[in-house]
């Protein structure tokens, strides 16, 4: 252990992070600590644990603020771990902390996100019920994802892996009075544990082959091409992007995110966008060296799916009404490009995406919470010209919608990157997809855009901005979703933060990150075009029609139709492409979502189900229990019929006994 | 304390008789007394377990070389001896057991099933616990035999007694009969039937180790030595091991062997299921690993393929029967046939990893199905029914039982970071890479098959908790007095809640006792130079 | 010799008593049946001795020691006939068929 920290150090010349790194562990306790307390003292507090919560992540994002200035200045890298137990020959389990460049980034947004969600939520759940059961399963949620993303191997990840999903489970079913979302609760979990098969066999195979579960071990095996590793490289990398596809919900697993709504917002903006989802990233970027040294083929997988996530998932989110929905969607697709980049070799450039994604998704789950809370629904046919109503909710939602369009704010940024490293890379169809979905991006984002904040109001009641407690969140969010990209322009470096890149670099051994070295002003070009472009349209479509609601969102087709043909045909064509995209095409998507994958699923589930039913009452209690109760019935019979002779009377027993005397006495005098 | 040494074990076993005798003393109508005497001697017969914690030595512990040995001779006519010891394999068990055994008596404080007599139950209960503890501790077959049957009785009494008295028409039959008795009947004979098998291999192994320096011998060490120079071989050994594998199997219970468990839990009274659950399945387990496997190492190598196919078809078969019960208590049952099987797959695999998976596995397992069946238990006390069909929103009538129930049914899918998961993942581990010699093919489809199987675990129990901790509570329910957890069913529960989390975050506390003697007992068995060295010792 | 005699005597006491033990309802008298059958024994017993005179006095010895016997049998057997006939009322053999299955 102390040599390849010693050979990394030498390398990258990087410190070790002293007393802040050696103490990095609090934070993994700390949310854990703060979930006891709110079990036991919550009720009896003014906000009903929030305090708490807030207060262990405050802590938290201290040592994480250090942490990352610290590895902006010169790296961090450093791992402290316990042994938590060992077997005979040499298998042994270790709890502790990594420190690099990956886990620190990780660390200080986990607690940058989840303290701001948790502020925001105060307000949220203010007067919800079981607040700090709230708090607490969120503060258990905390906890268990920086243990993920602490870990220092396979072991410990997969515990922070399946405690996030138990998170999730519970604040997916936190309205537990309604069996639907316990049912989005066990779906999430269960199409999880699935793909939870794959990571823990995957672990399996690479532990178990090179004998240790440390990812430093991990990393280095595969960077010296250690045969023992190699011999197990596909098969175990292609199992553990199996479990990272449950996790980061990647064409077809992507089905439970959608249903995962069900839960409260701020459950969706901090687990089901900005962290907990994009898990599955992290560990693809932790193993990237075994993914660039070994498993190669792998990599061809791993695009596949990732493109087809990135583009198939993200059309779906133009026929979703219900404005989180919208937003799962687009998580999955932009969970798709981060897939797609690392597989392409882009380590930085799918990391850098999750790190922007993960505060301007954010901020758009907390803005569509914001809107619900004003509302009380999600449909946005119940939402429409809130603009007027809520103005810091509506400028913030404009600011993540750009960013994650991809126009100017941090989202540009990072998608160009993406898209830079698949050009590098020759991709040629994944780039034109990947366009294709920026466009898509732009464009569902336009469609809520337009839906909820233009127009004139259509639910009950009347809207009004969002208490200070929730909008202060909003507007911290939205500095990082508009400026975060600067930190990775390439070939700058800004003084006292140097560059995303170089900050990412520091880990045990090179990464052999394929990175774009200037910034290919073509691809970017046509990335923001294509985004453009999808606002333009959506804008087209949707726009005009604001003050007849209900046009606007039955899309009568026919009715804007004239207005468009005014405008030299383009729009033609581009309502044409998106009533194909609309109708046939997303819909056929859509179908396949909903009938052929789920139709699977949830076949597969009734048939699993049926043959439990077969086995336990024809197999079970006809058959294996029907040979032993046969036996025992026979049994049962061949004593009726002796039964006859054992009748209870004294004098019968009497007289057999004196009629076997008299035989045996004729026996005796007679016949011997 | 010196005399510990020789008296340690022989104190653990018998405490709980010696408390017999003064329950037999007390009036039937002192309650009070009666409790406090089954609880005195359970805790007496505790704190020796964990005294015998304190003074073993766990920088001495390789396998065959056992502490706190005692041997008196007993039956002198066949050689049989009054011979105890533990290592650090039997010593988790041991204290398992003396454990459990506190909080079922503390649990009953105030739970008597129909028809209450709690003097009766107590004397059961004890008589229960000698069996359990002397089973763990037994070095000689005899009374190794004689300590696993005497468990049979009392549980048959506790069953049939304080068990289910619904009628239930049984297949085969013309006439319904009371649950508790079908159930206790089965239940006896099942494990007689296996009983009879272990008897005869033990009878065989007596008498064919007569040919050895030993003589005729019902000595485990000895037996375990002999079996380690190749002593026992060939088709005659091939059956022995079969007849000891049936009168295990039944116990553990393996697939097919298992219908017996689900009625004898279902109608046991709470603390029996609990006691069954948690001590009673792992005398089978630990047989495998006490008898099985390193006296007649050839054998088991060759059935272990096979004991591995029964195990995966285990985990699979019981967790989809638990997907088709209606009954609570029922599904935990069918669950132990799951978990069971992955300790089995364990053993099978003849590794060190997954002899230790198996032994963390059966102490994960008896916490937490323990914990289940308490709960089971204490809902059906209150509800006076295990539908889950008619229960719904208990977390919503009593948070703290909900809650409670909710945290084992996640340690009993083999959550990460709860003591469920190490048994369940190093025996995947295990079955990658099992003893040289075996197939790889049947042991690396059953780890497919076995992680597979893990999604089934949750599938059941999170559908078992939706059907009972979620939604609404039924209507009938509304304006019944239903009283949360209360504090005896918190004393007995909370230790089990802690230790489930504590193993589960620190397995090193099960890992320490058991990893260094395993290691050498496997070793002893199936590393071929040891087994010469041995050989050439003893002159075989 | 006058051992036929004693011997005729004997067999025709236990033959009474098989009778008795068959055909009696009432456990008292199947009781005293079995009473006869134990004495018919005892007469051929002492019946035997003084013909053969062992000098151990075998005979008498075993006569004693079934007196013995079915003193205690009788004790226990007319005890369980009253707990019998306080508990059901009858002491009627063809009530008591408890013992079957």
């Amino acid at each position: 252990m102390m040599s390849r920290l010693l050979f990394a150090a030498e390398e990258i010349h990087a410190g070790d992070g002293g007393w802040w790194a050696d103490t990095a562990g609090v934070m993994l306790v700390l949310p854990f600590v703060a979930f006891l307390l709110i079990l036991a003292f919550g009720k009896k507090l003014k906000y009903k644990g929030g305090e708490i919560a807030v207060a262990a992540l405050a802590i938290n994002l201290v040592w994480a603020t250090v942490l990352l200035l610290m590895n902006a200045n010169g790296g961090v890298l450093d791992q402290i771990t316990f042994e938590i137990g060992h077997i005979g020959s040499g298998l042994v389990f270790e709890l502790g902390w990594v420190v690099d460049g990956l886990s620190i980034l990780m660390f200080f947004l986990v607690n940058f996100v989840g303290l701001v969600v948790f502020v925001y939520a105060l307000g949220y759940m203010k007067d919800d019920v079981r607040v700090d059961w709230f708090f607490a399963a969120f503060s258990l949620f905390a906890g268990a994802m920086l243990v993920l993303v602490g870990a220092p191997n396979l072991i410990q990840l997969i515990i922070g892996w399946e405690g996030v999903g138990l998170a999730s489970y519970l604040l997916i079913g936190f309205y537990w009075e309604d069996l639907d979302n316990v049912r989005a609760g066990n779906k999430a979990f269960l199409t999880n544990k699935v793909a939870d098969v794959g990571l823990i066999l995957g672990a399996i195979l690479v532990g178990v082959s090179i004998g240790s579960w440390d990812f430093g071990a991990i990393d280095f095996a595969a960077f010296e091409g250690a045969p023992e590793l190699a011999a197990v490289a596909t098969a175990g990398g292609l199992l553990l992007f199996f479990g990272a596809m449950g996790k980061s919900a990647q064409f077809p697993f992507h089905i439970w995110l959608p249903d995962a709504m069900a839960g409260p917002t701020p459950v969706s903006a901090l687990m089901h966008a900005a962290t907990m989802v994009t898990a599955g990233i992290y560990l693809m970027a932790r193993m990237f060296p075994l993914f660039e040294y070994m498993a190669q083929n792998v990599r061809i997988v791993m695009i596949v799916i990732g493109t087809v996530t990135l583009f198939g998932v993200g059309l779906l989110a133009i026929v979703a009404d219900d404005i989180k929905k919208v937003l799962a969607y687009s998580t999955v697709s932009q969970l798709g490009y981060m897939m797609t980049a690392i597989a392409a070799g882009g380590y930085t450039a799918g990391m850098f995406h999750l790190f922007t994604h993960a505060s301007f998704k954010a901020l758009l789950f907390l803005g569509a919470g914001s809107v619900i809370h004003a509302v009380h629904s999600n449909d946005m046919s119940d939402m429409g010209g809130l603009r007027k109503f809520m103005p810091t909710t509506f400028w913030t939602w404009v600011v993540g919608a750009l960013a994650l369009s991809g126009i100017g704010l941090s989202g540009f940024w990072s998608k160009d990157e993406i898209l830079a490293t698949m050009g590098e890379q020759g991709l040629t169809v994944v780039l034109w997809i990947s366009i294709a979905g920026a466009f898509v991006t732009a464009f569902y984002m336009a469609r809520a855009t337009f839906l909820t904040f233009f127009g004139s109001y259509k639910g009950d009641g009347q809207p009004h901005e969002s208490p200070r407690i929730m909008t202060v969140p909003l507007v911290i969010l939205a500095v990082p979703a508009a400026v975060a990209g600067v930190l990775n322009i390439p070939g700058l470096s800004l003084p006292r933060l140097g560059n995303f890149t170089e900050w990412l670099a520091v880990r045990l051994v090179p990464m052999g990150d394929h990175h774009a070295e200037a910034i290919n002003f073509g691809l970017a070009a046509m990335g923001l075009a294509a985004a453009v472009l999808g606002v333009v349209i959506g804008w087209l479509i949707y726009y005009p029609d604001k003050e007849t609601q209900l046009q606007r969102d039955s899309f009568e087709i026919p009715v804007l139709f004239p207005l468009l043909r005014k405008k030299y045909y383009i729009d033609d064509l581009a309502l044409g492409i998106v009533a194909l995209i609309k109708g046939p095409l997303a819909r056929l998507v859509d179908w396949t979502s909903t009938y052929v994958i789920e139709g699977l699923v949830n076949g597969v589930a009734g048939l699993v189900k049926g043959f439990g039913v077969f086995v336990y009452d024809t197999l079970d209690q006809r058959g294996v229990d029907g040979v032993f109760n046969g036996l025992s019935a026979a049994a049962d019979g061949a004593g009726s019929v002796v039964r006859k002779w054992q009748s209870g009377r004294v004098q019968q027993y009497a007289a057999s006994f004196v009629a076997g005397a008299l035989i045996l006495v004729v026996l005796f005098v007679f016949v011997i | 304390m010196e005399w510990f040494e020789t008296w340690g074990l022989t104190l653990t076993v018998f405490l709980p008789l010696v408390g017999v005798v003064f329950l037999g003393l007390i009036p039937k109508e002192n309650e009070i007394a009666l409790k406090t005497t089954g609880l005195v001697a359970s805790i007496m017969a505790f704190v020796a377990s964990l005294i015998l914690i304190a003074r073993f030595d766990f920088s001495s512990n390789t396998y065959n070389s056992y502490q706190f040995e005692v041997s008196e001779t007993w039956i002198g006519a066949i050689n049989a001896n009054y011979h105890v010891g533990i290592d650090g394999i039997s010593l988790p068990m041991l204290v398992l057991s003396t454990f459990v055994m506190v909080l079922a008596v503390i649990y009953s404080w105030n739970h008597w099933d129909e028809p209450k007599n709690p003097k009766a139950f107590l004397i059961l209960m004890m008589i229960l616990a000698t069996g359990m503890n002397g089973t763990f501790v037994a070095l000689d077959l005899v009374l190794f035999f004689l300590f696993f049957e005497i468990v049979l009785l009392p549980m048959y009494f506790m069953i049939g007694i304080w068990g289910d008295k619904t009628p239930r028409r049984i297949p085969g039959f013309a006439k319904e009969f009371e649950t508790r008795l079908y159930a206790a009947i089965k239940f006896f004979l099942f494990t007689l039937f296996g009983s009879a098998f272990l008897l005869l291999g033990f009878l065989a192994l007596y008498f064919e180790s007569g040919n050895s320096q030993f003589g005729r011998t019902f000595d485990i060490p000895q037996l375990t030595e002999l079996g380690a120079s190749g002593a026992f071989s060939g088709t005659f050994a091939f059956l022995v091991f079969g007849a000891i594998f049936l009168g295990f199997a039944v116990k553990v219970p393996m697939f097919p062997f298992h219908t017996w468990l689900p009625d004898a839990h279902t109608a046991a009274p709470t603390v029996g299921s609990v006691l069954l659950a948690a001590i009673l399945l792992k005398l089978g387990s630990y047989g495998f690993i006490r008898i099985s496997l390193p006296i007649l190492p050839e054998e088991a190598m060759s059935w272990a393929p096979f004991i591995a196919i029964l195990a995966v078809i285990g985990i699979i078969y019981g967790s989809l029967a638990c997907l088709a019960q209606s009954d609570m208590k029922r599904l935990i049952a069918f669950s132990s046939v799951g978990h069971m099987g992955f300790i089995m797959l364990g053993i099978s695999t003849m590794t060190d990893i997954g002899i230790n998976a198996a032994i963390i596995g059966m102490v994960a397992h008896g916490l937490i199905t323990g914990l289940l069946f308490f709960i089971a238990g204490s809902m059906h006390h209150r509800y006076h029914t295990r539908e889950m069909a008619r229960l719904g929103g208990n977390i919503k009538l009593m948070p703290v039982m909900g809650g409670i129930l909710a945290f084992t049914a996640m340690a009993s899918l083999g959550l990460p970071g709860l003591a469920g998961f190490w048994g369940e993942f190093m025996s995947l581990v295990a079955s990658f890479n099992p003893l040289p010699g075996l197939s790889l093919g049947v042991f690396r489809s059953a780890m497919v098959i076995g992680a597979i199987g893990t999604v089934l675990t949750a599938g059941y129990m999170l559908w078992m908790l939706q059907k009972v901790n979620l939604g609404e509570p039924g209507d009938e329910w509304e304006g019944k007095e239903l009283h949360d957890v209360d504090r005896f069913e918190l004393a007995a529960w909370v230790p089990l809640i802690v230790l489930i989390v504590v193993i589960g975050f620190f397995p090193k506390i099960i890992f320490n006792s058991t990893t260094d003697v395993v290691t050498s007992l496997v070793d002893m068995a199936f590393n071929p130079e040891t087994t010469a060295s041995i050989s050439s010792q003893i002159g075989g | 010799m006058l051992l036929s005699q004693f011997l005729v005597l004997g067999a025709a006491l236990f033959a009474f008593g098989v009778y008795g033990l068959l055909v009696r309802r009432n456990i008292v008298l199947i009781l005293l049946s079995v009473e006869l059958m134990l004495n018919a024994v005892n007469i051929n017993l002492i019946a035997f001795e003084s013909v053969l005179a062992s000098p151990e006095a075998i005979g008498h010895v075993f006569a004693i020691f079934v007196i013995t016997v079915a003193a205690a049998e009788v004790g226990i057997g007319l005890a369980i006939v009253l707990m019998i006939f306080r508990n059901r009322k009858s002491a009627n053999v063809d009530d008591l068929n408890l013992m079957r299955w």
